[in-house]
């Protein structure tokens, strides 16, 4: 049997593999073959160690050696010098910023561009057996909370960690702890929300589907720091497997008595149930969420009074994100300062993303605050797919905007994306490439929100249609030039007069789009052409006369006989008939059909 | 397992959990308790993971190799789903991802019994708590 001594790992990502990397593990093979080390040494293609920036990267076990921008032609050097002399390439060794050589890929910097705090526990623990939650220091925080801490010094610490809202709007979580906890009732509530709506997020029930314990313990944190022996969660029917998970974990954790009468031998009483939402995106602000748990239509309420006043039932209620509450026990177990050393002064912690769209390493991701849009995509993320050019970032979902390669060096907290004209959102990150266009793209973001608005105020309900309508128009070829300032101005007064934030923010995705991409708003308009080919409407497919031999192949493929033309003769396509299908353009041997 | 009472109860039941894991890792058979954790989370699960740990399930009992399949959430390779973790006793943890019925075969003969890598290893690239 053979038994290998030492692994030599070469990236395999998307990235690395577009340098040559098929060709390093080649050589690099051929080479062990050539000393006789085949049998000793194991070359095996990884998949992306996310160091794009320097690859290809190859990385020796088990000393952990860490080469970057390695060359096939380097592999003989690899092999030669250490493998079989034991001595690292110097040449090869990362360099870090300071200059200094690194050898120990453990010591790099680039390790510490994630740190996973919410998702501490997701894949790594049997969401479904409460022991292993408690294996992993579960329950702690509860137990410590209870024996050892008054309320106001819970509220205190959590303060004092800087935790702000995971949600979107980045409330500091312990002031509004604070407000629940000073205002006297007989009843209080503590409410999860897990109506995660932003599309293409899905942080909320990655953390309930893999970590379902922590939401739990923090909320019975919460109940006891606020005065609440209640708990709900709220979370949308269409998360069949989280609710399933979360309703085995209510069922252990009071099995163990860590939920019900007494918890700890204390006198603190605290029990949680769940409330279904049909998944509308309005029921993620607060006030509506409410609403819908009382049976009422999901429709926001002006504030004041907040539900820290007046919530569930007109009871004081607290309301935070799950991702919010999955911070809490690492909180009270490694104390608030240790978690405001991670991130920025005015945003502490870390934030989990939803990484998609055309980015090579799409997944769920946890960065410190503070970490730069280009760490995200270009390192984390792997670049863009393909090799195509970076064009934008959706950042906030349909409240939030479009950034472009000027803010890539913009380090992301709360304030920094409010700054440049987008929000933090929930986290949901899009990335979009040289083929995506930017009024479609607003276009898609306007769809969602006309559809989701719940109709109560006449600036969200009428004036997002209208300016739906207009973005139609515009992809259409069919707007003036008044329509871009019409469409400005619509935007500004439904920002100004809507009642919520879906209302108030719906029109962001239009002005960041207006404001990076002026240019190509007004090539639509003017010249009724979509710079990035992407608008069916505006493109055209031609004949170029130079190349068509007059084969009849498109003519005969066209479904809608938009092509005329005599064998052997130039064909020409009837645009009136032209549907845009592209059968013309497959069809050509030619490359005599092209888009316009 | 009866109610925990007590901070002091919730501690003692944590170290013996805490037991229980280190016993799989020190075990001296070599192929004794290995760990394989397999993502199944909605977009694990849309991706075959259910049916990558019926398979290992199975395939494991038949090849007579002592191992624990458990199911655990997501751990952020949406690009590369389905993924497991394999933790050998006394050896680092190694993610695998791309996961196919071909690939977890290997996975079992190549690396579970032989110690030999296979292709698609996903290198970890995030600090956890416990680092800090």
């Amino acid at each position: 049997m053979t038994k290998y001594k030492m692994h030599l790992l070469v990236c395999g990502g998307t990235g690395c593999r577009a340098s040559a990397s098929d060709s390093i593990a080649e050589s690099l093979k051929e080479q062990l073959h050539h000393h006789n080390m085949d049998h000793e040494v194991q070359v095996i293609l990884t998949g992306c160690f996310g160091f794009c920036e320097k690859g290809p990267i190859v990385k020796v076990l088990p000393d952990n050696t860490f080469y970057t921008e390695v060359k096939p032609e380097d592999a003989s050097d690899i092999v030669a010098e250490h493998l079989v002399k034991g001595r690292q390439v110097e040449r090869l060794l990362y360099k870090a910023p300071s200059g200094e050589q690194v050898t120990d890929s453990r010591h790099m910097d680039f390790y510490k561009k994630q740190i996973r705090i919410a998702l501490r526990n997701c894949g790594f623990i049997d969401p479904e057996n409460i022991d292993e939650y408690i294996a992993r220091d579960g329950y702690l925080a509860l137990g410590t909370v209870l024996n050892e801490m008054t309320p106001q010094q819970v509220i205190d610490q959590v303060k004092e960690s800087g935790l702000r809202g995971r949600g979107g709007g980045g409330f500091p979580a312990g002031k509004k702890w604070e407000f629940a906890y000073k205002n006297e009732s007989d009843q209080k509530y503590v409410v999860c929300n897990a109506d995660e709506g932003d599309p293409g997020a899905f942080m909320d029930r990655s953390i309930l589907e893999g970590d379902p314990h922590a939401v739990l313990e923090a909320m019975a944190i919460c109940g006891y720091a606020t005065g609440a022996d209640q708990g709900l969660i709220y979370i949308r029917a269409e998360y069949p497997l989280a609710i399933k998970r979360l309703k085995i974990a209510i069922e252990q954790a009071r099995e163990y008595g860590l939920l019900g009468q007494q918890i700890f031998d204390s006198h603190f009483n605290f029990d949680i149930q769940l409330r279904y939402g049909a998944g509308a995106f309005v029921c993620g602000e607060e006030t509506a969420l409410i609403h819908s748990m009382e049976g009422e239509r999901g429709e926001p309420t002006f504030k004041p009074p907040y539900p820290a006043q007046s919530g569930y039932l007109e009871k004081p209620t607290n309301v935070n994100n799950v991702e919010t509450y999955a911070n809490v026990p690492v909180i009270i177990n490694k104390g608030p300062g240790w978690f405001s050393k991670i991130g920025t002064q005015k945003a502490t912690g870390t934030k989990v993303f939803a990484l998609a769209g055309k980015v090579n390493n799409v997944g769920l991701i946890e960065v410190p605050m503070g970490t730069t849009l280009r760490e995200v995509i270009f390192e984390i993320g792997g670049g863009i797919k393909g090799g195509k050019k970076f064009k934008a970032v959706q950042t906030g979902g349909p409240s939030g905007g479009c950034l472009t390669e000027e803010h890539l060096d913009t380090p992301i907290d709360f304030d920094n994306l409010l700054a440049v004209g987008s929000m933090m959102g929930s986290g949901g990150m899009i990335v979009m490439d040289e083929d995506d266009c930017m009024v479609s793209v607003a276009k898609f973001f306007l769809e969602f929100t006309v559809e989701e608005s719940c109709g109560k105020c006449a600036p969200c309900r009428v004036g997002n249609k209208r300016m739906h309508e207009l973005l139609e128009r515009i992809t259409q070829g069919k707007a003036e030039k008044k329509d871009l300032q019409r469409l400005k101005n619509m935007c500004h007064v439904i920002a100004d007069t809507s009642l919520c934030g879906l209302g108030q923010t719906a029109p962001s995705p239009v002005l960041s789009t207006m404001e990076n991409f002026w240019d190509e708003y007004v090539a639509h308009v003017e010249d009724q052409r979509c710079p990035a080919g992407s608008c069916k409407e505006l493109m055209r497919y031609e004949i170029i006369p130079e190349n068509c031999v007059g084969c009849t192949a498109c003519a005969r493929k066209c479904p809608v006989g938009a092509i005329t033309g005599e064998r052997k003769q130039v064909h020409e396509i009837d645009q009136d008939k032209c549907i845009k299908c592209g059968a013309c353009l497959d069809a050509c041997k030619f490359d005599a059909v092209t888009i316009k | 397992m009866g109610k925990i009472k007590s901070l002091e109860d919730l501690k003692k039941r944590k170290q013996d959990l805490q037991k229980k894991v280190d016993l799989r890792e020190r075990a001296d058979h070599p192929e004794a308790y290995v760990q394989i954790k397999v993502g199944m989370a909605t977009s694990g699960i849309a991706s075959g993971a259910k049916e990558i740990y019926d398979f290992l399930v199975e395939a494991l009992e038949k090849r007579n190799v002592e191992a624990v399949v458990t199911q655990a959430g997501d751990m952020g390779y949406s690009y590369a789903e389905p993924t497991i973790e394999v933790t050998k006793p006394g050896e680092e943890p190694v993610v695998f991802g791309y996961v196919t019925r071909e690939r977890a075969d290997e996975v079992i003969e190549k690396y579970i019994k032989r110690g030999e890598l296979v292709d698609g290893i996903l290198p970890q690239n995030y600090r956890t708590i416990d680092d800090e």
